[in-house]
């Protein structure tokens, strides 16, 4: 019953996004304010019923109705709550039912915002309808979740293990939160190019959206990679695969767009690139969303394909970028734009974030695009590594985090470079003690640390020099992205270069030392769980202990391993307990791992979203 | 100036929709290693009593190497069918282990099946790049002399057994 009444509200749900692409659209052009107000209650609308839909499929979840296809495919009734909950999204269709979801409580966010002059608002809504329309209707044609099984099966399949982990009941909606957003920043650029007019108030009003979007998909990226080093358990963080690469198109887009609106909103200038850098994000994040799943690019992350699902994609790809682009290459010329600036200032510096930024974009792009290529041209299929996005952005990353220590301290319009002097002696100063210091991979240590380093120094002192002044709160925000992002820097080069691993076989009283550590093996010790047996193993740490566990579920034949941590100034030791010897029972696997300052690289991004969310709560006036 | 974004979208799109026009499936990916020496490359153990492998033993008789993960899902489904293909055949079977923990191993295999003559860890992935490997699993038919014959990218069930690698083998045998 509940299960129908999903379906129903999602048919609903496909008529009023119609209606709300057509009618505050039309009102806005014949400036009617009764067609223009329909846009909200449709959004409104639209956000009751889609949250209806999306509740159903939940509780059939929870329920586990496996009446369900959706659920019989996707849930098993012994399956921990949480995972009953996070298997709503966790399957194809489900997922396309979160994304939805997202859009119209994005939809319902630009309804509630009263301070977006009505003919904006209701042409921003008109087509955030049009997204919502096309996506609607790929659910109800090609992914209905809510399609029934008969006869009903007694139990489901489960949810792929791999996804049973609270890593993954979290990075899913907090990606789709930052994708779906910026639905919202391409739609506002769509607004401006019927009316023809970007200037500043249209980019104060743009900001808090693109920074909210940035805030969600900076979140969601982190939790990706925190899932991937847990999970995946030896060190790594991110691997260049293509889906990741998808996620951070959009977001490196979105950080252009997020400085181009600052420079909009200051100096009324950029506006036309402010519009293809909103169109950019939002096209990024589509590709980030549907590439895998159309079948074009195959991926560990990978989805079932069904070549359906991928012609209808592609179609919907190409009509929402390829008319945007569209209407972008003939409305552009007709806007208009602001005044110019000299050479030396936080405009030009501003600029060249954006050149950089775009080109580590584009860069990515044709690493991840590069097999497609190959592949439509019949020269075999390949696949491309972390050497090349490595041996690409590196060079990149050192102009651009000099610029980016440095532009923060540059006035608008007119500035000059004697404030970075003592930031500069503060960097040179690093770099020299760690030249001193016996480092592995020392050049490329060094070359992390002064980069990282100069962003930090140079963003605090500015800071520190300009306190006195009644600066407002997004300076503080940009600041501690800013620092953020050094730190960010600092934590993956350590990370990357100094991390050490051994993997050993340990026999009670048998000693090892790991990056310092004095690590001995007392033995293990037998203990029973309510499911399982436990093999805890007894270390000595220094002055501590650790005791990590190996776990096995005899009724599953499986065994699983609770890792050892020691958190110490950032850096982490963990110890695992693998194999028993067979023939000599006292004699384990153990593999112990120290990587320094990785929890550097969690604080930073955490620092860069904090900022995001310091930046929007300025709420600066436009008069 | 406006023009270019809409312009190189339409390349894009182009390169998109040909290899569809193709019908092309996409799960088929051609490699570029086709027709040349396996890569060289030496990996190590990872389960007890069973070795690693290096190129070096790919150079004697016909194999198979596929390259597979205990995380990965898809790869559950072709443990049977490699194992009854290792039997039939009389071929050995590598197995490349890519990216995976290394404890969780045995008692996959114990679960799902073990079909490898040797089985070599990968755990950074950068031999299973040098194979121009993209996703696991993937399954490489390699000759007597050590060139790749075939690649087979997705879970070798029993009627890709009988549609691809059986008549394939049995050519590279005469």
């Amino acid at each position: 019953m509940i299960v129908d009444l999903g379906y129903g509200a999602l048919v609903l749900a496909l008529v009023f996004s119609l209606l709300q692409s057509v009618v505050p659209l039309v009102g806005a052009n014949r400036d009617k304010k009764k067609w223009m107000l329909f846009g909200r209650r449709s959004a409104m609308a639209l956000f009751v019923l889609v949250s209806l839909s999306f509740g159903a499929l939940m509780y059939a979840h929870v329920t586990s109705d496996f009446s369900v296809k959706n659920v019989f495919e996707n849930s098993h009734t012994l399956k921990p709550m949480i995972y009953k909950i996070s298997g709503a999204w966790g399957s194809h269709e489900g997922s396309m039912m979160l994304w939805v979801w997202m859009l119209s409580l994005w939809g319902f966010g630009v309804e509630r915002a009263k301070k977006i002059p009505l003919p904006v608002q209701a042409r921003v809504l008109s087509v955030q309808g049009m997204i919502g329309f096309g996506f609607l209707l790929f659910i109800l044609m090609t992914s209905n979740p809510f399609a029934r099984l008969f006869p009903v099966p007694m139990e489901g399949m489960d949810l792929n293990p791999v996804l049973q982990d609270p890593g993954l009941a979290v990075h899913p909606p907090l990606l789709y939160t930052g994708y779906v957003g910026f639905s919202i920043t391409f739609c506002f650029a769509m607004a401006a190019l019927m009316e023809k007019k970007v200037d500043a108030a249209w980019a104060a009003t743009l900001r808090p959206w693109v920074l909210a979007a940035w805030i969600a998909l900076t979140l969601g990226i982190m939790s990706g990679a925190v899932w991937a080093y847990y999970e995946l358990g030896w060190g790594g963080f991110w691997f260049w695969d293509p889906v990741e690469n998808a996620s951070l198109m959009p977001w490196l887009a979105g950080t252009a767009l997020l400085h181009s609106v600052a420079v909009l909103e200051k100096r009324n200038t950029l506006g036309n690139w402010t519009i293809f850098l909103a169109i950019l994000a939002f096209s990024f994040s589509l590709l980030g969303t549907f590439l895998v799943r159309s079948g074009i690019l195959t991926s560990v992350h990978a989805f079932a394909n069904d070549p359906a699902r991928g012609i209808f994609i592609l179609v919907l790809l190409t009509v929402a970028i390829g008319g945007a682009f569209i209407f972008y290459a003939f409305r552009a010329p007709q806007v208009k734009s602001g005044a110019g600036f000299s050479t030396v200032s936080r405009e030009t510096a501003m600029v060249l974030n954006n050149v950089f930024l775009f080109t580590f974009c584009v860069t990515v792009m044709m690493g991840t695009l590069y097999p497609v290529f190959m592949s439509a041209l019949d020269l075999g299929s390949v696949s491309v590594g972390p050497p090349y996005y490595l041996s690409v952005l590196l060079p990149m990353l050192v102009p651009f985090a000099l610029l980016m220590g440095a532009a923060p301290s540059l006035a608008w319009r007119k500035g000059s470079l004697e404030k970075l002097s003592i930031p500069f002696i503060l960097t040179s100063m690093t770099i020299v003690v760690l030249l001193t210091l016996p480092l592995h991979e020392k050049p490329l240590s060094v070359l992390g640390f002064g980069v990282g380093g100069w962003i930090v120094f140079a963003t605090s002192y500015n800071l520190w020099k300009k306190i006195s002044l009644k600066l407002p709160r997004s300076y503080f925000g940009m600041a501690l992205a800013h620092i953020g992002f050094g730190i960010l820097i600092m934590g993956i080069t350590a990370t990357t270069l100094w991390k050490e691993e051994k993997i050993l076989w340990m026999v009670r009283g048998d000693h090892v030392i790991v990056a310092g550590h004095d690590i001995a093996f007392l033995g293990t010790h037998k203990s029973e769980g309510p499911n399982y047996d436990i093999d805890t193993g007894i270390f000595t740490v220094d002055n501590g202990y650790l005791t990590p566990e190996k776990r096995w579920y005899p009724a599953d034949e499986k065994s699983t391993s609770e890792v050892a941590l020691k958190v110490e100034n950032f850096n982490l030791l963990y110890l695992v307990l693998g194999d028993q010897d067979k023939d000599q029972p006292d004699r384990w696997v153990v593999r112990i791992y120290n990587h320094t300052l990785v929890l550097w690289i969690l604080l930073g991004a955490l620092m860069m979203a904090g900022g995001g969310f310091i930046s929007i709560t300025d709420r600066r006036r436009h008069e | 100036m406006n023009k270019i974004p809409l312009i190189l979208f339409a390349v894009l799109v182009v390169f998109f929709v040909v290899p569809m026009l193709k019908g092309k499936d996409p799960a088929i990916l051609e490699s570029v290693m086709l027709g040349k020496q396996v890569p060289e490359f030496s990996l190590p153990a990872v389960v007890k009593g069973k070795k690693g492998f290096s190129s070096k033993d790919l150079r004697a008789t016909p194999a198979i190497v596929n390259v597979f993960s205990s995380w990965c899902m898809e790869c559950r489904l072709e443990q049977g069918t490699l194992e009854a293909i290792g039997q039939i055949e009389n071929i050995p079977i590598y197995g490349i282990d890519y990216k995976d923990t290394p404890e969780k191993l045995a008692p996959w295999l114990k679960e799902h099946g073990d079909p490898y003559t040797a089985i070599g860890t990968d755990t950074d992935g950068h031999v299973a790049i040098d194979w121009g490997v993209y996703g696991v699993p993937e399954t490489f038919v390699i000759d007597a002399k050590g060139i790749i014959r075939y690649k087979y990218v997705g879970a070798v069930t029993d009627e890709v057994y009988r549609a691809i690698f059986r008549p394939l083998l049995a050519e590279l045998r005469q």
